[in-house]
């Protein structure tokens, strides 16, 4: 059979859902951020699918550049991934030095 | 055997894989196994970035998130919890909720897709058949993407000294 | 002509206006006093004017645009006809020799620019109310009587009896006034106006079914009811003695209760259109009558005495003018104006010499006051209806009417009513100023200070009694029909005064028992041949009943708490509990359910607030789905 590029928007739903899952019934810090990177990932799929299968009309350089705009941005959300990660880490970091855990029901003063 | 078995082969096990370990990243107990499932899904989204013929981008998921976030994931939880306790990556009270709308969430992509068209073929479009990619997306970079190029390596020196400060001890 | 009757309005508003701002802070109180006076005699001149000016066949209208409401006009106006002149001249005549009569009377009373500032409202508004071309502005003037009777009646407002007595002639005739302006209203929207004119036009066309006519007669009528303290609104009008003497003697005598005999003559052409109304209204006025009069047989305040004479008279007048006795019942209320204020301006030297009130703490003061004594006769043998004094002519008149139009029973009730007339008159006179003196200094309200006024009536008390002295003996021969009753044929009614020129012998029969009831009288109290007590004693049921005022104030107080009082304790309930329950549980409501409960959304763990976002998209996009599935 043929893979087409139907296939890899199913996949990369799936993934996104269950990092969707992850990201919002775990209960540590840092199973969230897994999950986040799960999520982006898959995001990411759906870009270099796009950029593998979609037909952009037009002629060389031009073609060129939209047909692979997906691998770009791919390249882009991996470099903003990584920033984030870095950030994420420093605040989790800071969080359980303050308050010695990680877990998210405990991080909520911002309350009634 | 033509290429699109073989393609539709690797595709498969590759799709089946990054599932079974999305799925354990999320549902595996101990907080370091999850870590070392999400490892495994980075290494096959880069195996699916291969198949697509997006080589660059497979060595740069590699490099970036197998290397350097991994990295910094296991050092986080080295440093905040007891990795290895049974409960480090329970659910919250909310799972089954979340569980439920994901699935729906899940399903409404899914028919939102299914009922579109898409200007796709299966073929590689001729545009990109025998370009050098690599060159090509090198060259995107300093034009095209000038910008964005720029703002992300302003964003990573943000992000670099951001980390810093929040993580430095008081 | 044309502005005589605007002057007439003119100088008493002045005079309210010019006391209220002006002589406010006015060192000498006595200025409101004058100014007021000084408007009244103006008033009076120019009424004399007007009444010299009006024949039989004058109808001087006059009036200005008010406001409009959409497409009806309002109109203010004045109209004067003869019955309006006559009036006049008994409302400005009457008001000023009262007012001059309480220079004495209120001399260093602390409310004495309030009584004369009052004083100045009540003529200007019963001289409106007379002059009034419709019906809308007659009411409103007919309002303002009454606040005048409250605000006076209640003069001496410390006293709780005067202020309970004011609240209870204002809510009396409150319920008179409600039918009034019910009948107003039905009036207007059968006629779609408020004139007189207009609505007698209507009445004579036809255009008015004959149904509605008596249905708004006896509206109207009710109105009479309640501000002419007929049965059964009459309970006002003894607690209103409360007030000083010279207000009962105008107010309660001569004119404001008066309005609604001659608001009832005004809408004569309304009334006399349907048969039952005008049956209607002589039977209240011949009951109330009677009625009255027994109340008098037992009152023991000299001046309670007097209001249920005034009753039984206005019942007189009520009488005269339902058997279709127009003229004869105008003309009784015209005489007794004068008759019914030298009474009670007479019994209020007593008071303000004696400081007694109570017939049985009188006696012998005939040697002390004696011009008070005769002209409190002269008045009394008037209201008796001794011929040829004024009350004779016109009761007469009345009984005559009700004889040749059939009412056989009104006619008797009116000849008995006679009887007890003379006798309770010639008790108060023979009380009061006959025997040895029995005189113990007592605390009415009315009292000058410890009655120091031994040295005699003053001139300013008697120049009055004797003028109002003079008017009772003569004001009947106008309408005397041995003369040819010119009253009535000024009215314009002059067929009624044909009854063959008064029969003889009602005028025998009239006089025998006139005669009857001071002889009675005068063998009670005046020779003591018959104990008054024994004769109580020997009636006593009856005796009761009188002294309870057939029990009707209690009736009507027990009414009042039971209906009234129960109502407004359902309605204060409502009010706490529903309405502040309502506005204090929407409170509570917004505090504890939109305020602490919805609160609790705010948890702060960042994870519940992805959850609800997410499944609020998932929610969106199911209905985009659904929308666009259609």
């Amino acid at each position: 059979m043929t893979v087409t590029l139907d296939h890899y928007l199913f996949l990369s739903a799936a993934v996104f859902a269950i990092g969707l899952f992850g990201a919002l019934s775990r209960r540590g810090l840092v199973a969230v951020l897994l999950s986040i990177e799960l999520m982006l990932n898959a995001v990411n799929i759906t870009f270099v699918a796009f950029s593998r299968y979609l037909d952009v009309p037009g002629s060389d350089q031009v073609a060129t550049a939209g047909q692979l705009s997906g691998q770009v941005f791919a390249l882009f959300v991996i470099a903003v991934a990584a920033a984030e990660a870095a950030v994420a880490l420093a605040i989790i970091l800071a969080v359980y030095r303050t308050r010695r855990t990680t877990n998210i029901e405990d991080v909520n003063t911002m309350k009634w | 055997m033509t290429e699109e078995t073989w393609v539709a082969i690797a595709f498969w096990v590759l799709a089946a894989g990054l599932v079974a370990s999305a799925l354990a990243v999320v549902l595996l107990p101990r907080i370091l196994h999850s870590a070392l499932a999400l490892v495994l899904a980075f290494v096959f989204v880069a195996g699916l970035y291969v198949i697509l013929s997006a080589e660059f981008i497979a060595a740069v998921q590699v490099i970036v998130y197998v290397g350097a976030v991994t990295v910094l994931v296991l050092f986080a939880i080295m440093m905040t919890e007891s990795s290895q306790v049974r409960g480090s990556n329970a659910p919250n009270r909310q799972a089954w909720l979340v569980a439920v709308v994901a699935a729906g969430l899940l399903a409404l992509i899914v028919a939102v897709l299914s009922s579109a068209t898409w200007n796709a073929g299966t073929r590689m479009p001729d545009t990109l058949a025998g370009t050098d990619i690599v060159a090509a997306i090198g060259r995107l970079m300093l034009s095209e993407f000038f910008v964005p190029f720029e703002v992300a390596a302003v964003l990573l020196l943000l992000a670099m000294i951001g980390a810093i400060v929040i993580a430095r001890p008081d | 002509m044309q502005a005589v009757p605007w002057l007439i309005l003119a100088a008493p508003l002045a005079a309210f206006l010019v006391i209220v701002f002006g002589t406010l802070y006015a060192r000498n109180e006595r200025l409101s006093g004058y100014v007021s006076i000084v408007a009244m005699l103006c008033a009076a001149v120019l009424a004399v004017v007007a009444l010299a000016g009006t024949t039989s066949a004058t109808h001087l209208r006059s009036s200005l645009d008010w406001f409009a409401l959409g497409s009806t006009r309002f109109t203010l106006g004045v109209l004067l006809d003869p019955l309006t002149a006559v009036m006049l001249v008994v409302v400005t005549v009457v008001s000023l020799l009262v007012q001059i009569y309480s220079q004495s009377y209120m001399a260093g009373d602390s409310g004495y620019r309030r009584y004369y500032a009052f004083m100045s409202l009540f003529s200007l508004s019963m001289l409106g109310l007379v002059l009034a071309d419709n019906f809308l502005q007659l009411y409103i003037f007919w309002e303002l009587v009454g606040l005048c009777s409250y605000l006076l009646i209640g003069h001496w407002y410390q006293r709780p009896a005067a202020a309970a007595a004011a609240k209870k002639a204002f809510i009396v005739t409150r319920f008179g006034d409600l039918g009034f302006l019910v009948g107003i209203l039905v009036l207007y929207a059968w006629t779609g106006s408020f004139e007189f004119g207009a609505i007698e036009s209507a009445v004579k066309s036809g255009a008015l079914a004959g149904g509605t006519i008596t249905v708004a007669a006896i509206l109207l009528f009710a109105g009479a009811v309640g501000k002419s303290a007929q049965f059964p609104l009459h309970v006002w009008l003894p607690d209103a003695m409360e007030g000083p003497t010279p207000v009962s003697a105008l107010i309660h005598a001569a004119t404001m209760v008066a309005a609604g005999v001659y608001m009832v003559a005004r809408a004569y052409t309304i009334f006399s259109a349907s048969a039952d109304a005008m049956l209607v209204v002589a039977i209240i006025g011949g009951f109330t009558a009677l009625f009255a009069a027994t109340h008098a047989l037992v009152a023991v305040d000299i001046k309670r005495v007097l209001a249920y004479s005034t009753v039984s008279q206005l019942g007189y007048m009520m009488m005269g003018l339902g058997v279709g006795a127009y003229a004869a019942g105008v003309f009784h209320l015209f005489n007794h104006a004068f008759f019914k204020a030298l009474l009670f301006l007479a019994a209020g030297v007593v008071i303000h010499m004696t400081g007694v009130q109570d017939l049985p703490k009188m006696g012998g003061l005939a040697r002390k006051m004696p011009i008070t004594a005769a002209t409190f006769a002269v008045g009394g043998l008037s209201l008796a209806g001794l011929f040829p004094l004024s009350g004779f002519w016109s009761k007469e008149q009345i009984l005559d009417g009700a004889m040749a139009s059939g009412h056989t029973v009104l006619f008797a009730l009116g000849l008995l009513t006679a009887l007890l007339t003379a006798f309770y008159t010639a008790r108060a006179w023979l009380l009061a100023f006959w025997g040895e003196g029995r005189v113990v200094e007592g605390d009415a309200a009315d009292a000058d200070v410890h009655g120091e006024h031994a040295s005699g009536e003053p001139a300013v008390m008697t120049v009055p009694l004797l003028v109002l002295a003079t008017a009772a003996v003569l004001t009947g021969l106008l309408g005397s029909s041995w003369l040819g009753d010119p009253f009535a044929g000024f009215l314009g009614h002059a067929t009624e005064g044909a009854h063959g020129g008064g029969s003889v012998e009602l005028a025998l029969v009239s006089t025998a028992l006139v005669i009857a009831g001071i002889g009675l009288a005068w063998l009670m109290y005046g020779s003591r041949s018959i104990s008054a007590e024994s004769v109580g004693a020997t009636f006593r049921p009856v005796y009761v009943m009188l002294v309870r005022k057939y029990w009707l104030d209690d009736l009507y107080g027990w009414m009042v708490r039971v209906f009234v009082l129960a109502l407004s304790e359902l309605l204060l309930w409502f009010d706490k509990t529903v309405v502040d329950g309502i506005v204090n549980g929407t409170g509570w409501l917004a505090a504890a359910v939109f305020g602490r409960a919805s609160s609790r959304s705010q948890t702060g763990v960042a994870a519940n607030y992805g959850l609800v976002f997410f499944a609020g998209l998932l929610v969106m996009g199911l209905a985009v789905l659904v929308g666009l599935g259609r």
